[in-house]
Formats: structure tokens, sequence, C-alpha cells
């Protein structure tokens, strides 16, 4: 997503800023490379040659389906195949729809469960941070693991940490005289549950975020806090986060990006994918917004109305990252 | 020099060597002893990290009656493979490691070779259009990928790809995210290079090809990384296009072996390692790569 790239470049490290003459050579050699870079070529049809295969097959595989998409969120889908306009009926219906509002909180509730992983990711970045700190690289490949393993995989693995009978969390919470649960079929823990994973897969990736921007910040302005006799602690508050916070913004519109389309790892740990259809009875308390669409698009036989329901988490997500760019002048601070 | 700067050096130098190393020596194991708490936590946070993976592995290892023992027993009492043979009999896995290396290897191979082509004349190249083209490949960056799902689902049925191999990877074979990605890094390079090639009479496509693309391999290593990763682990797509089980990728016949064996947890941990171990092995080898590469364009959403 675009916001990525724009976002990356926001959570570049702050440098001190530079004299106002030098800033001002600078951008205009910046200007004047940008001029001759446009330049470097002017043979347009090698630039429709070059750009062809790409824009050909995103137009075909990518654009056009996205228009198809919205126009069939506003169709019906007949018997034999054939769409027929229906306006906003789609829309309607989702409207008293429980089992869209139902999956739509549990995405919502899943999405803010997992932004409680960023201070996890904020702390240990931090300590990886500390000078002279040794097995840094050690450190980060094994919170880096969870990354690099597939989801549904992932979803498996938990599944059977959770098990209820014999799980080993269970065993482990009756050793110091807690009871357990069934932690994917209670329909009270289950969101808890998956979230647990949510963070756990996210935390790694978050850190080495939030690391990157840590090691931007100058060192002198530490030295220039400490001289001014500011402790650890006030260090943290004034220095840290204040010149992290574009990278911690950055993190969050990810994080929030990437949890309301979650799909494979609570299907997965669900069990929604058996023979026997679905047996969990926290199954509608788990379920997510994209598991929804998936279930009628492909299960139920209606496209149209999964159409509907992407269209509204796109706008969602729209909506939800604007809102993240609105309220950053807030607490961000880029300097 | 300070009284401590003195003293220090003084107590180290019977045992002979340089007094300003060994002081510094002193100074850095006193500050790694005050960091002894940091490492607790660290590596608290690396047991709960590690120990879902490790007792994956170790359950993989036990009979189903062992596994579900209480209390449970820590390491297999003897090695049991046979969990991994039922693996090899209840999907059709060599199949769908094949299916998978391939869908990984052809999406991304494509991705870079397209991305780069397409990110170079954006970059580089003046023809009219170039905004409107580049504001297309923009929208479909911003769009979820579940918006993309239903029509190139027809667009497979249409073409009677479903349960192939050019379903698996065609429609992954493009990226806006790669050509935004790639683009933004050859902005970055310097044009030196490429306008003595230009002097020198190649064209566009020579000079892309020659001097251009050897300069940005650490921005093709960062997106083939991540296309590797995306493809490999990718299910919706699979679950959609493939239902039959020789055609699958590992991650729809993990989908199926749960399915079928849904309480066999030593099993599925046998499937669910066969699955993720490839990746590992290549994380592990390259992992500088991976995590710069990661850092450096945030994962694709």
């Amino acid at each position: 997503m675009s916001v990525d790239v724009e976002a990356t470049a926001a959570a570049k490290p702050a440098s001190p800023p530079p004299s106002e003459g030098a800033a001002r050579s600078a951008s205009s050699q910046r200007a004047l490379r940008k001029r001759e870079r446009r330049f470097l070529h002017r043979d347009k049809w090698w630039g429709y040659a070059l750009i062809a295969p790409a824009g050909l097959g995103l137009a075909v595989f990518y654009l056009w389906p996205v228009l198809q998409t919205l126009y069939f969120s506003f169709t019906e889908w007949g018997p034999f195949g054939g769409t027929s306009w229906i306006g906003l009926e789609n829309y309607r219906t989702m409207l008293h729809d429980p089992e869209v509002w139902q999956s739509l909180g549990n995405s919502l509730i899943y999405t803010v469960l997992v932004l409680l992983g960023i201070p996890v990711s904020m702390v240990l970045a931090v300590l990886l941070n500390l000078k002279g700190m040794r097995g840094t690289g050690f450190y980060r490949t094994l919170y880096f693991l969870p990354v690099v393993t597939m989801p549904a995989a992932v979803a498996v693995v938990w599944r059977w940490l959770y098990n209820g009978d014999v799980g080993i969390l269970n065993q482990a919470l009756d050793a110091i005289g807690v009871d357990g649960t069934y932690w994917v079929s209670d329909p009270g823990v289950v969101r808890f549950a998956v979230a647990a994973v949510g963070v756990w897969m996210t935390v790694g990736y978050n850190m080495i975020l939030l690391l990157a921007g840590l090691q931007g910040i100058p060192q002198d302005y530490y030295e220039a806090a400490s001289l001014d006799g500011a402790g650890r602690v006030r260090q943290f508050f004034s220095v840290t986060l204040p010149l992290l916070s574009p990278t911690l913004f950055f993190t969050t519109v990810l994080s929030v990006i990437q949890s309301l389309q979650v799909f494979d790892l609570i299907y997965m740990i669900l069990g929604a994918n058996t023979s026997v259809g679905v047996t969990n009875p926290a199954y509608s308390e788990g379920q997510t917004i994209v598991m929804l669409f998936f279930q009628k698009s492909f299960y139920d036989n209606q496209r149209a109305y999964g159409a509907a329901i992407v269209c509204v988490l796109f706008v969602l997500i729209m909506a939800l990252t604007a809102l993240q760019f609105r309220l950053q002048k807030r607490w961000v601070h880029y300097d | 020099m300070t009284e401590t700067s003195v003293a220090a050096p003084r107590r180290t130098r019977p045992e002979g060597g340089r007094p300003p190393a060994a002081a510094r020596r002193a100074a850095r194991r006193n500050r790694e002893g005050r960091l002894w708490p940091a490492h607790v936590l660290l590596s608290l946070g690396a047991v709960v990290t590690v120990f879902p993976l490790l007792w994956q592995v170790l359950t993989s290892f036990k009979s189903f009656g062992e596994s579900t023992r209480v209390p449970p027993t820590f390491l297999p009492e003897h090695w049991d493979w046979s969990n991994y043979a039922t693996v090899f009999s209840s999907i059709p896995f060599t199949d769908q490691l094949l299916n998978t290396v391939l869908m990984t290897l052809l999406r991304t191979v494509a991705q870079l070779l397209l991305c780069s082509m397409a990110a170079y004349a954006f970059a580089r190249i003046a023809f009219p259009g170039r905004g409107a083209l580049f504001l297309g490949f923009l929208a479909v960056l911003m769009v979820p990928s579940q918006l993309f799902l239903l029509p190139q689902y027809q667009i497979m049925q249409d073409l009677g790809w479903l349960n192939s191999l050019q379903a698996l990877v065609v429609p992954g074979m493009f990226s806006a995210f790669g050509t935004f990605l790639l683009r933004q890094f050859f902005l970055g390079l310097p044009t030196e290079l490429e306008e003595a090639a230009r002097l020198d009479g190649a064209n566009p496509f020579t000079v892309f090809w020659r001097i251009a693309l050897p300069l940005a391999r650490p921005g093709l290593l960062a997106l083939g990384i991540l296309t590797f990763l995306w493809s490999w682990n990718d299910l919706m797509w699979p679950l959609v296009v493939n239902t039959d089980p020789s055609q699958m990728p590992l991650s729809a016949g993990l989908a199926t072996l749960q399915g079928a064996h849904l309480t066999e947890y030593p099993v599925l941990m046998a499937g669910s390692v066969l699955a993720t171990l490839p990746v590992i092995v290549v994380f592990v080898a390259m992992q500088r790569h991976f995590i710069q590469g990661i850092a450096f364009s945030g994962m694709k959403g």
C-alpha cells in the first residue's frame, strides 16, 4: 500500500537541521538533479515498451477487477451466473445483517488488541538499542522467526498449544493452580486467544521497524539532554519518544491495515476448513470480516454480497488510515 | 587524569598487558554487568517467541499417545518419524512442495523482471501519459487484495485455468507495490554512469539492463525476499483457485491436512514443520537481507 513507502520515508531518522544556506543549496542541487533525471531518456516508445508488460498485467488482473468488484456490489447474482442491477440493496441488507456487524466488530477488536503489541516491540527495541548490548543479532533472529513462518502453520501450532484438554498451556496453568479453558472454542475468550497469536506473530516485525527508527536518533541529542541533567527516564520521554514518533506512527498505520485484513491465521485457528463443516462453537465470535467475505463469496454462492462486504472493508481501511493521518498532528513530531 | 582512571590500570598492570586496553575492557565489563536485567527480559521474550516453534518440532516426533499424556513429556521418548510418513500418505506432499516452489520462483522472477522494467521507465524516461499511468499503478497499490479476488477467480474460470499452475502463478507475477518500491530505488541512484552509457549511444533498455539493474541489487533483493515470503505463505488465493489436492501449494495442503486430521496433532505438527522449514532455512541463511529488506519497505499489506 502506498502509505508504506510514504511513511517509510517519513520514518527516516530526523537528522539535525543543517544551516539555512546549506539547506538551500542542497535543495536547489536536488532540483537540478531531478531535472536531469527527468531528461535522461526521451524515447517515449521505450517508455511504453518497458511499462507495457507490468501495466497490462496490472490492468487485467488488478485494476479492472477492482472496478468489477465495485460493480458486483450493486448487483444480484442470478442462479445461472448473470447479474442484475439492484442498486444499494446489498448494502441495505448488510445494515441489518448481524453476521456482518459481528465480524466487523471482531476484526476491529482484533486490530485494537494487536496494536497492544507495539509497546512490547518498543520495549524490546529499546533494550536491543542499549549502548554496549551484545547478542543483538541473535535476539533479532529469534524474534523474527514468527514473522517468516507461514500463518497457516502458525495457526496449526497454536491450536495445539491452546488445546483445552492436553494443550501445553493448560497443563502449565494447571501446574500453578489456574484453571485453563478451551481457548479457541470458548466464545468469551477466543478473540483474546487469536489476538495473542497475532501479537506473537507481529512483535518481531514491529521491533525491527522501531529499532531502525531508534538507531536513526543522533547520539548528540542524548548527550545534550544528559548535560541538561535529564536522567534515563526523562531522556526516554523527551528525546526518544518524540523522535521515534514518526516510526511509531508508521508502525501503527501498517498494523491497522494488516490486522483488518487478517484471514489465514484465524480461519485456520478456528478450524473452519474441516470436511464436516464448521463445528467450533466460538466461530461467530472469532470470524473476521474477510472470513465472512470468503464464506459468502465462495461457499454460500452470494458473490455480489461478498463484493459489497469487501467494498465496505476497503472504505473502512481508507477511513481509519485517513483518520490516523489527521490525528498524527497531535502526537507525531517531524523536524 | 582523574583518580579512578589511574587506579583502575594500576590494579591490572601487574598481570601485564597495556593499561589503557585493560581499563577499556574493565569499563566495558562494567557496562555489560549493568546490562543483565535487559538480557533477562530479552531472553524471557525470546523463550516465549521460540517455544511454540520448538514445541511444534518436538510434538511432531511423538506418538499420538505420548502427545496427549498428562503431565507431558518434553523430549520424545523415542523419535518417531511415522507422523511424517502419515503426512506423505494423506496429502500429495511432493506435488505440493513442487507447486509451492514453482509458484514462488516463477512469481518472484517475473515480478523482479516486470517491476524493474516498469520502475525504470517511470524513474528515468520522459514520455507523454507517464503521470497518468503512474497514478493507475498507485491506485492498485491502495486497494486491499481481497477486492481483486472475485474477478480474478472468474478470469481463471473463463480461461479454464482452475486447478492449474498458471492459476497459482499468473496474477501474482504483477505487482504495483514492487514497481513502486523499485522506482523509489532507481530515483535514489546516481545518474552519471547511465548518462555516460547514454552518450555512448546505448538504447534505454541497454542502459537499464547493463547499468541501472546491477546498481539496484539491494532493492531487487528486498523485493525478491518479500515476494518469496509472501508467495510461499499465501493461502487464500490457492484455496480459491486450486481445489484439487495435487494442484495445491503447501499452505492449502496444510489446511486440507487439518481438515482431515483435526485432532491428530503430531501429524499436523509434522505437516507444519515440513511447510515452514524451507522458509526458515532460507531466512536463517539470509537473515540480514531479510530483515533489512523488510525494514526497508514495510511488508506488503
